[in-house]
């Protein structure tokens, strides 16, 4: 039997990617980073700033995403975020923006706990993109 | 009658004005095509989202913490209304269509004794609401600098939405728009986004449970907002969808018509010109009978 399951992430304008042939994705849960394998158990959860990995035999892939949403059903992986960019496409000076708006952001005297540890994580994988 | 000139210059407008709609049509056309294209490929997302969501909220176990999003405020006294239009006009019955259905509605509300206040995006909608329901409207938002559609721009409604109602302003949010349906129907919508309607239909249940990671009540209380978001995401690209395609029908119209008003006009001209001619000989004919 294959070891593969099927990922697909979806952002508010179209369906971003689809993979039939994954063999692991890794994605930055809530909580920490959480590794998928297939017959993973049903399983919701939310992203925070980071990395995901897919692990395919076409070649892995790394994407940098801000927020999102994960949902493991019956071998299908679903990720649903607004803001996603592959890491190859990602080039310095866009990823100096992204820092840039996260620095302002935290820099905010306003901002709750939580929203700053969000904006908090997003700099520290953005500075270590570099 | 009019004169021969003044036939002729008729005729050169209708014929540029129609120059003009079959323009306006082509534009809409291949606007269209896009805008239905964005809305096709919008549709994965916010039904993605609808299913966490039902899942969830059937998974939840206790219904009196429900974050208030889900579950409303408790009341059913204070009812805000976002309705989505146009920017442009030029597009047949779409924002009359809308304005119809929410003035229908503000009026059974008004009947039941419940307050209304009224968000309009998009400057028609404003324009047409601002002289009947003008004390009403607390805030008018419009995009006109954005070419399409985007994310950015229904989450900017959205945080105002989630703003107000937590700072208690209102108890019901219904949003109004225009689902497309095809080039010539679209029908307006009235969706009550706040509290969320959660009556799932029994396929939509699911019997495999899921874990959640953290707990039900913190994923929802982060999803929800995103939920608001993503319905007035799809409501704008619905909309826009919807208005080309209503511009296309009501250009296509125009079109027509104009070509049908150069027909008359162009028969007249030729009746008239005909007549003077006619006119001139039996002149002549009498005159030279008579000497």
């Amino acid at each position: 039997m294959s070891e593969e399951f099927k990922v697909e992430i979806v952002n508010p304008e179209k369906s971003f990617l689809i993979k039939e042939d994954v063999s692991e994705v890794v994605v930055p849960a809530f909580e920490g980073e959480m590794g998928i394998l297939k017959d993973h158990i049903s399983i919701i959860s939310f992203l925070k700033p980071g990395i995901i990995k897919i692990l395919s035999k076409s070649g892995n892939e790394n994407y940098y995403v801000e927020d999102g949403i994960v949902e493991f059903k019956n071998n299908n992986l679903s990720i649903l975020t607004s803001s996603i960019f592959n890491l190859n496409d990602l080039d310095k000076s866009k990823q100096q923006d992204l820092l840039k708006q996260a620095e302002e952001e935290a820099s905010k005297p306003e901002i709750n706990d939580q929203s700053k540890y969000l904006v908090d994580q997003k700099i520290e994988v953005l500075k270590s993109l570099n | 009658m009019a004169s021969l000139d003044d036939l002729k210059k008729r005729i050169a407008s209708v014929k540029s004005t129609q120059k003009i709609t079959k323009a306006m049509k082509m534009v809409a056309a291949a606007k269209l095509r896009r805008a239905q294209e964005s809305a096709e490929k919008g549709r994965p997302y916010s039904e993605k989202m609808n299913n966490v969501i039902l899942n969830l909220s059937s998974g939840i176990s206790d219904k009196e913490n429900a974050p208030k999003l889900l579950s409303g405020s408790g009341k059913d006294q204070i009812h805000l209304c976002v309705v989505m239009t146009s920017d442009r006009g030029l597009c047949g019955g779409f924002n009359s269509n809308i304005i119809k259905k929410a003035k229908s509605y503000f009026a059974k509300l008004s009947q039941e004794g419940k307050e209304l206040k009224i968000i309009t995006v998009g400057s028609k909608g404003n324009d047409q609401l601002k002289r009947a329901y003008g004390d009403k409207i607390i805030s008018h938002i419009s995009f006109k600098e954005s070419k399409n559609a985007n994310y950015f721009d229904a989450e900017k409604v959205g945080k105002i939405v989630i703003e107000k109602f937590e700072g208690e302003e209102f108890d019901v949010c219904t949003i109004f728009y225009n689902q497309f349906k095809n080039v010539i129907t679209q029908i307006p919508q009235a969706q009550q986004i706040i509290p969320l309607n959660t009556e799932a239909t029994e396929e939509d249940k699911s019997e495999d449970s899921y874990e959640f990671e953290p707990d039900e009540d913190e994923i929802l209380s982060n999803l929800l907002p995103k939920n608001i978001s993503t319905q007035i995401f799809k409501a704008m690209l619905e909309n826009s969808a919807s208005e080309q395609g209503s511009r296309m029908s009501a250009m296509d119209n125009a079109t027509r018509n104009a070509g049908e008003m150069v027909d008359k006009l162009t028969i007249e001209y030729n009746r008239s010109r005909q007549a003077a001619i006619t006119k001139e000989l039996i002149e002549i004919i009498s005159g030279a009978e008579s000497l």
